[in-house]
């Protein structure tokens, strides 16, 4: 399939009465590493939400593959192949690692609820093969020694990781990242870096990431956008942004 | 049509008197964020202390002091031992801590005072009067216009005073309210207690209606329909919940119950509870909370 | 950093994979000697401890693994226990009665699956509604329920007394209206039901429920189906707690009673998840046990410890203020109730084995 991955139109959305998206556009191209940056309360986590079909926008179109919609259930959006984490910790707390990611195949399950009763027919291949994939994104994301912690006894940065296994292990073609590296410290960014674009080149996965950290971000993106109280106000790549003058007016010349 | 009019303007008086211990309820889940199921035990207890004073010769505006003391103390008491270590837990989990709670003071307060029916009298005689041509009873309309003058005087206390603003601001962020200057844990103690205070006059109402007995603890389960119709943060939505199921539990009684075969009152305003939670699941005056990932 | 401590414990302590297989094989064991006993029972047991104990725990204990399935596992809260106990209660009796060919574990199975498919119908407003706003929805189906079996005489064959007797029990041939007929024809039920629960809770399903539990919102971002996760734990929940309704019927009272079934029950079963442990299978057995055990100890001793007669009222309500109190600490101190303290005595013991 040829043209944009992903196409938002004038999207708009307001929180009684208080906007926070104001008639945004923009595409992603198939493959590409696309960031999101702006200052708290732009309306980032907001914009993945409507992606994803947890908000509904209050007006615009959200183009996915090619097909066009104006509202998607969260549900929807996974099986069409949206893979997303999140900002904050939103595991399955009580369960294991490995559980955890399994939880992230259920939607390609063919299985009914009597054979998971008795174990007969497919039940017992299935689970069979979805604990091998499971255990080979573990093993891509160097989580083999946690494999039967339960999540909720692992440190912060491991946890994070925990959200990307889960959410890669479907294998998505769009994979919407919230802030992946928030909380870690430098050597655990690198790593997080290093393992996003490894899931870029090795998977083919298209990713679209929220990141605050400006050396992250030019460091690992292929195209950027700039957004500000709900506008965009940069879109390209991170040269292009750098240089714009109302991007380092909204974002890059504050400090941060 | 009188006969209509009737039933209405009775489903309507107990509606008010709901109302009364919905706002109990309201007022405890704005504070804390509790949904207090133990609320109909205090409504019990209050009832049963009182009449046991009385029945010991105290004059009745002491008895009603000590009792409200009692239920102050036990407010905080339960707010100290059981929320306090919960702070942070899920709700359904504070709901059923909650459900412990009542289970524990129905038991004392039946251990230290009996759990034979009493008497309560307030003094009130119970002729039916006419108004309009419709019967009313008269104790009934005493009673809420007692609930009515309380529910006017909560909302003033609430919408006037620094506990109130207060009380108003934690709904939305619990720092914004620790800067107005009253501590967290002495405003939920202030809530708890005027929350012990509106059991005691439910108490009396509900106890000089029906005899005070285990039964007044089933007034919770008429609050929890009030409370989800009218909205678990809105004194409005109390009073407003509390006359829609007054009035609709006496009508479905008389006009439904004939088709169905009676007693339909069990169970009418928990089923018109569910429809309205289909429709409009914060209720009538709640606020719908913004899901944030 | 708490979490890194344990870790670093945990890597330094090669005995530490030895001792949870050892635990497990003491687990395991213990539940094949538990068995065994309760098999056996019937041997050395006089009729009392039959009817008056052990019938009423096993069924309690399964009443409680069908709530947990449903708010341990799924995360779903339910009052509704006693309304859908009285609807296997009264599905088959009328299936005992209206269709006496059926053998009777098949009249048993159809009576859960009738009150299964009750239980999805009142699980619909789950895929709008949580938490106590759910626990409210489902006391609107305990009261429906209650008020629909005292209602209308056709669920009881218009018998005259609210209870009915209830039909004479037998499987191939075999009387079991004998105490230990019913006393067997229970614990084959329950150790069948909870031996397929207990798959189903390890299976897909399973962790879809607790993905559900544990972040609704996620686990729809991901793919888990919520809605139908969600009715197929109201399905299953109430089928368990339909089959043991029934079981309490006919096996337990001998009698089909609607006041049997009220709020009441539905608390109990609630305090026996809490108690016991959400989310565990042994739970329902430990909090069944509490529940059960608790008031006859309490009967039996309560008069030395009071001094000469006590009035069972008072007894009742020292019970009941005493499970208040439980419960509130068990939800502050360990909400994963006796079953996680069990699991750490099993831990304690296996370390000082493999010492």
């Amino acid at each position: 399939m040829s043209g944009p991955i992903l196409q938002l139109r004038d999207v708009s959305l307001s929180f009684q009465g208080i906007k926070a998206l104001n008639a945004l556009s923009f595409e992603v191209a198939r493959g590409e590493i696309c960031a999101l940056i702006g200052p708290n309360g732009a309306g980032k986590s907001s914009l993945l939400n409507i992606i994803n079909g947890v908000y509904r926008a209050d007006s615009g179109s959200v183009t996915f593959n090619g097909e066009q919609f104006i509202r998607i259930r969260p549900a929807h959006a996974a099986h069409l192949g949206v893979g997303r984490t999140f900002q904050h910790n939103a595991l399955f707390r009580h369960l294991s690692v490995l559980d955890n990611v399994l939880a992230g195949l259920i939607r390609h399950s063919r299985t009914t609820l009597l054979e998971h009763a008795f174990g007969v027919g497919r039940d017992r291949r299935e689970t069979r093969e979805f604990k091998r994939r499971a255990d080979e994104i573990i093993a891509f994301l160097d989580l083999t020694r946690h494999r039967d912690t339960v999540v909720a006894t692992l440190p912060y940065g491991v946890q994070k990781r925990v959200d990307l296994a889960r959410a890669l292990v479907g294998r998505p073609s769009l994979l919407l990242l919230d802030e992946p590296m928030a909380g870690m410290n430098q050597d655990e960014k690198h790593e997080m870096s290093r393992l996003i674009l490894e899931t870029n080149a090795s998977l083919g996965t298209t990713i679209v990431l929220i990141e605050h950290d400006m050396s992250v971000v030019m460091g690992l993106s292929h195209h950027v956008v700039v957004l500000d109280y709900g506008r965009k106000v940069g879109d390209g790549s991170p040269e292009e942004v750098r240089k714009n003058p109302d991007v380092i007016a909204a974002y890059l010349g504050t400090a941060h | 049509m009188s006969f209509f009019i009737e039933t209405l303007v009775g489903g309507l008086l107990a509606g008010v008197m709901y109302s009364l211990v919905a706002i109990g309820f309201v007022l405890v889940f704005k504070a804390s964020g509790v949904f207090n199921f133990a609320q109909g035990s205090m409504v019990l207890c209050a009832a049963l202390t009182f009449v046991t004073l009385r029945d010991k010769g105290i004059d009745f505006w002491l008895a009603a002091l000590i009792t409200l003391a009692v239920m102050v103390l036990i407010a905080i008491a339960v707010e100290r031992v059981v929320l306090r270590p919960l702070v942070n837990r899920p709700q359904i989990t504070l709901f059923m801590a909650t459900l412990g709670v009542s289970f524990v003071i129905e038991g004392l307060a039946q251990i230290v005072m009996g759990a034979s029916v009493h008497e309560l009298d307030l003094g009130i005689v119970d002729t039916p009067i006419e108004i309009g041509g419709v019967q009313v009873s008269q104790f009934d309309l005493i009673a809420a216009g007692t609930a009515g003058i309380l529910v006017v005087a909560l909302s003033i206390f609430f919408n006037k005073t620094r506990v109130g603003i207060a009380l108003r601001a934690i709904a939305d962020d619990p720092q914004a309210a620790l800067s107005i200057g009253i501590r967290l844990q002495t405003l939920w103690q202030i809530v708890w207690g005027v929350a012990g205070f509106v059991s005691l006059v439910a108490g009396l109402l509900w106890g000089a209606r029906q005899g005070v007995q285990f039964a007044l603890t089933l007034v919770v389960l008429k609050a929890l329909p009030v409370l989800i119709i009218g909205g678990f943060t809105s004194i409005t939505g109390a009073i407003v919940g509390g006359l829609i199921v007054g009035a609709g539990d006496s009508l479905a009684e008389i006009y439904l119950g004939s088709l169905l075969g009676g007693s339909v009152s069990t169970w009418f305003s928990y089923v018109l509870a569910v429809a309205f939670l289909l429709i409009r699941p914060a209720g009538l005056f709640g606020e719908a909370p913004i899901e944030r990932i | 950093m708490s979490t890194i401590g344990t870790e670093a414990i945990e890597g330094f302590n090669p005995s530490h994979e030895t001792v949870q297989s050892t635990r497990d094989r003491l687990r395991a064991g213990s539940v094949v000697v538990l068995l065994a006993a309760l098999a056996g029972i019937p041997l050395v047991a006089n009729d009392y401890w039959l009817n008056a104990v052990l019938i009423p725990f096993l069924i309690m204990s399964l009443t409680a693994l069908g709530l947990n399935l449903l708010m341990g596992y799924a995360g779903q809260a339910s009052l509704g226990s006693g309304g859908f106990m009285s609807v296997g209660a009264y599905a088959t009796y009328n299936l005992l009665l209206r269709l006496p060919e059926l053998p009777l574990p098949v009249s048993l199975l159809l009576g859960g699956i009738i009150s299964g498919l009750v239980g999805v119908i009142a699980g619909l407003p789950s895929l709008r509604i949580k938490g106590f706003y759910l626990v409210a929805s489902t006391l609107a189906t305990q009261f429906l329920l209650e008020w629909l079996f005292n209602q209308y005489g056709w669920f009881s064959n218009y018998s005259t007394s609210s209870s009915i007797s209830a039909p004479r029990l037998a499987f191939l041939g075999h009387d079991l209206s004998s105490p230990t007929g019913r006393y067997l024809l229970t614990l084959t039920t329950v150790v069948v039901v909870t031996a397929v629960a207990a798959r189903l809770a390890r299976s897909q399903t399973g962790r879809a429920w607790m993905a559900i539990r544990d972040m609704d919102t996620a686990a729809s971002v991901i793919g888990v189906p919520v809605s139908a996760g969600k009715l197929k734990a109201f399905f299953v929940s109430s089928l368990v707690i339909g089959i043991a309704g029934a079981l309490w019927a006919f096996a337990y009272l001998g009698t089909v009673d609607a006041r049997s079934f009220n709020l009441d029950r539905s608390f109990q079963v609630m305090f026996a998840i809490i108690i016991g442990g959400m989310g565990s299978i042994s739970g329902n057995f430990l909090g069944a046990a509490f529940m059960i055990f608790v008031p006859i100890l309490l009967d039996h001793f309560g008069g030395g410890v009071f001094g000469g007669a006590v009035d069972p009222g008072q007894l009742e309500n020292f019970q009941k203020a005493l499970f208040g109190a439980l419960i509130v600490w068990f939800l502050i101190k360990e909400p994963r109730g006796l079953a996680a303290l069990l699991s750490r005595a099993w831990t304690r013991l296996a370390s000082r084995i493999n010492r």
